[in-house]
């Protein structure tokens, strides 16, 4: 693999990191071609972050070095890594909402280019529309959709000599479409000689824009391949091991039942500046059923949660109902007295207090399963709800008492979904419900719900992995903008089809 | 009512509202870059003090000005190392902070209780025998010229420079400007040492120029009301300058009543510049989705770096 190291970009050569309880990296060993895009394939904490942080410069190696064309090089702060020519785009953005485009992008560049605000806009303006992404240098950034945020990230590091553009998980904020167009742009910037580092767990992304690809799982190598010459399954193989099963079919509900969780005619206006108005939104979730509402994030998925959770108090009557209940004004409570569970967007803060045990995590939305009698706990029944969550959810944590916060993402997602799941709701929300685990648990998540769904539940999922949606739900639809797109049963619709949903074509009315 | 005391009251305004706006400026660009400095009134009073003891035993104002600001700076620079390097919590550090004020200013004045400096006026010659404009708005001491000239020059900061640039990006998002790589910390550091540095200007005002004399806790809560002050104003300069001013035309109101004639208790019009201030700006402020525009987000949270 050094053979040509003429030609090598970047070389990272025995990079290892730990952190206190976690090999994050363990010796890896990359070489990046000029002109190259390579893939750095892996599940959530196999170690991509840590290592892309490394290169660009936030975390410092315990040991490896690392050859920048061909010269051994230390990066020790952001600063040297884009005075190299790296340019990174981080997976949550660093932008700041109230400044403007181009005092973002002065952020990012040294005080002697920054200096002149109208040269920089006119600059903006150029490189944007030479790779096909157009943005107004002045506009504020929280009008901007996620995607056009994410062209902000990318020209700002195009403004710059770019060698190596560095791209964190960046097409799971877009839109398939958009996707489409980003990587018209990275294929343009490799034909011109620069390096990208692709960074993804989306097997048929890579295979469509990758040269070579690095498989990493649990902080190694892998693996290493030419995508197109490999199958998704046996990248998969690569990514997760042998021992978990990937890939399940999962059998569709049963048709024609009834209509369970009603909202009929929901308009509610946002209080936040940054926020989306919900727009005439009336939909039915069938008993039995799973119902999935795509979107990119920010097209109000967070205000309608909060609406169908009771955290946003509606007026009126009959927009939310059951069939034997209206909870258009009913608080949170009372909607889990009727039988509804959440799993909200938020897992540290909504779906969990951070500073409690899990225990007492799992009392407080399981609290009506028998755990008070009379006002007063009953521990032991306590105990074993959350100790039944723990072993069947396989939550890796120290136990009952382990606080909340201490868990890795995945596994309190783990522990939030199987707290919800246990209590049997008649009607589920979830949202993002395998946000941030591995492909393993991810699967027995989704079986869990299956098994809820087959119960008779009502399930309603929101999230942004359209894939996701495309396995499990039985109906799909998309949210852009406050707007519900149609809703189509998932095996009578594509993939482009919801793609072109979540960019807002539909037979939207105009904003008012 | 004829114009000599029309001119009177507006010089009286000016010159009241005058300490409150210089503290308030400070605290202003230190809440700009994310940082809740509760500890105002104990920097002003500190300042004051401090001011004082220097001018008495050097007869310079000018000197005793220089203590004032390192003074106030000093006890910023004690909030900054313990809030940034020690994480403690920004509202209560700063509580402690105005306590300590409270406590060291009087322990270190008490021997100056009742001594009084010779006040030296400084006036712009020709222009402020102006007549009715000379009195408004020349015969100023050199701290108000100064109070407006910093004024103006934060609003271009903020407006124009890429360093006001940075201290709103810091303030609105520490872990995005980090990993820009912009430095948090000294930023920080930078704006809060500002902010005290003005908090002690403000108290050497108050009583190198007001008064001019040391009395103990004589800032009388203005530390606080300019801190009510920058969040009412939205965190935007000029609504400060406008609030300061307000608050010190309320403060000489007593002065106005009575000359029609008018008898009010005097505590409850002692009450009236803080309500009424406090009053207008909740007023201005009432559209809450404009505000979050310029407050700056991270307001009074630890930003504990890198991991």
């Amino acid at each position: 693999m050094n053979s040509g190291s003429s030609n090598s970009r970047l070389l990272l050569d025995g990079i290892t990191k730990s952190y206190p309880g976690c090999l994050a990296n363990d010796n890896i060993s990359i070489d990046v071609k000029a002109g190259s895009i390579h893939a750095i394939l892996g599940e959530n904490g196999a170690g991509k972050s840590t290592l892309m942080k490394i290169i660009y410069g936030v975390v410092k190696p315990d040991s490896g070095k690392l050859l920048w064309e061909g010269q051994e090089t230390t990066i020790n702060a952001p600063i040297d890594a884009r005075e190299l020519g790296i340019g990174m785009v981080f997976q949550h953005f660093s932008l700041f909402q109230t400044l403007s485009v181009v005092e973002n992008i002065a952020l990012g560049l040294d005080q002697r280019s920054s200096s002149d605000m109208d040269r920089l806009a006119k600059r903006i303006i150029e490189v944007s529309t030479k790779y096909g992404m157009p943005l107004e240098p002045h506009r504020l950034v929280h009008t901007l959709s996620t995607g056009e945020r994410q062209r902000v990230e990318i020209v700002r590091c195009l403004i710059q000599d770019i060698k190596l553009l560095i791209l964190d998980e960046p097409t799971s904020v877009l839109t398939p479409q958009e996707v489409d167009s980003l990587f018209d742009t990275l294929r343009q910037l490799a034909d011109e000689g620069s390096s990208i580092l692709f960074i993804s767990h989306k097997l048929k992304e890579i295979q469509s824009l990758c040269d070579s690809a690095t498989v990493l799982r649990a902080g190694r190598v892998s693996g290493s391949c030419v995508p197109s010459d490999e199958s998704t399954t046996s990248m998969a193989r690569m990514m997760v091991g042998d021992e978990t099963q990937i890939g399940s079919e999962y059998p569709n509900a049963k048709n024609d039942m009834p209509d369970f969780l009603s909202i009929n005619q929901l308009n509610v206006a946002t209080t936040d500046i940054f926020g989306v108005d919900l727009k005439n939104i009336s939909f039915a979730a069938k008993q039995g059923e799973i119902l999935g509402i795509a979107g990119v994030a920010g097209n109000g998925q967070s205000e309608l949660l909060s609406v169908l959770s009771g955290e946003t108090q509606l007026e009126g009557f009959n927009i939310i109902t059951f069939p034997d209940a209206d909870l258009t004004q009913s608080n949170p409570m009372q909607r889990r007295a009727c039988g509804m569970g959440f799993v909200p967007e938020d897992r540290l803060g909504h779906g969990a207090v951070p500073d409690m045990s899990l225990r007492d995590n799992a009392l407080l939305t399981g609290f009506l399963q028998g755990l008070i009698s009379r006002g007063f706990v009953n521990q032991s029944a306590t105990e074993n709800f959350s100790k039944t969550i723990i072993d069947q959810f396989d939550v890796k944590c120290g136990g009952n008492n382990s606080l909340a916060k201490s868990l890795s993402g995945g596994n309190l997602q783990k522990f939030i979904i199987g707290r919800e799941i246990l209590q049997t709701p008649r009607c589920l929300i979830a949202a993002h419900p395998t946000w941030g685990v591995d492909v393993g648990a991810a699967t027995s998540i989704h079986k869990a719900l299956i098994a809820l769904r087959d119960q008779g539940a009502s399930i309603l999922i929101i999230s942004e992995d359209i894939d996701e949606l495309f396995t499990i739900s039985d109906r799909i639809c998309a949210l852009f903008d406050g707007q519900l797109s149609p809703i189509k049963p998932t095996n009578a619709t594509s993939i482009e089809e919801v793609g072109s949903w979540m960019a807002g074509v539909f037979g939207r009315q105009q904003a008012a | 009512m004829d114009i000599d005391f029309i001119a009177n009251i507006l010089f009286a305004t000016i010159r009241m509202g005058t300490p409150l706006l210089i503290v308030a400026i400070g605290e202003l660009v230190c809440e700009k870059s994310g940082v809740l400095n509760l500890g105002q009134e104990g920097m002003m009073l500190m300042g004051a003090v401090t001011g004082f003891m220097i001018a008495f035993h050097t007869d310079s104002l000018f000197i005793g000005f220089m203590g004032s600001v390192v003074a106030g700076a000093l006890m910023a620079l004690l909030f900054a190392v313990v809030t940034m390097h020690f994480y403690a919590n920004q509202v209560a550090t700063g509580l402690a902070l105005t306590i300590l004020g409270v406590g060291l200013s009087g322990f270190m004045g008490r021997s100056y209780v009742g001594e009084a400096l010779t006040n030296i006026d400084f006036q712009i010659p020709l222009l402020s025998s102006i007549p009715f404009f000379g009195k408004v708005l020349f015969s100023h001491d050199v701290l108000v010229y100064i109070s407006i000239g910093l004024a103006g020059a934060v609003y271009w900061f903020f407006k124009s420079t890429r360093a006001g640039l940075v201290v709103k990006a810091v303030g609105e998002s520490p872990e995005s400007a980090q990993s820009l790589g912009l430095s948090v910390l000294k930023v920080r550091y930078l704006a809060i040492v500002f902010g005290g540095a003005m908090a002690g200007l403000a108290g050497g005002y108050l009583s190198l120029i007001d008064t001019p004399l040391w009395a103990e806790n004589m800032t009388a809560g203005r530390g606080w009301i300019a801190l009510a002050l920058v969040v009412f104003a939205s965190w935007r300069v000029e609504r400060v300058v406008f609030g300061a001013y307000l608050f010190g035309f309320m403060s000489i109101m007593h002065l106005v009543l009575q000359s029609f004639g008018l008898s009010v208790s005097s505590n409850l019009l002692a009450t009236l510049p803080y309500v009424a201030t406090v009053v207008v700006l909740v007023l201005l402020s009432r559209n809450q989705q404009r505000i979050k525009l310029f407050a700056p987000m991270s307001l009074g949270k630890s930003f504990h770096g890198a991991h």
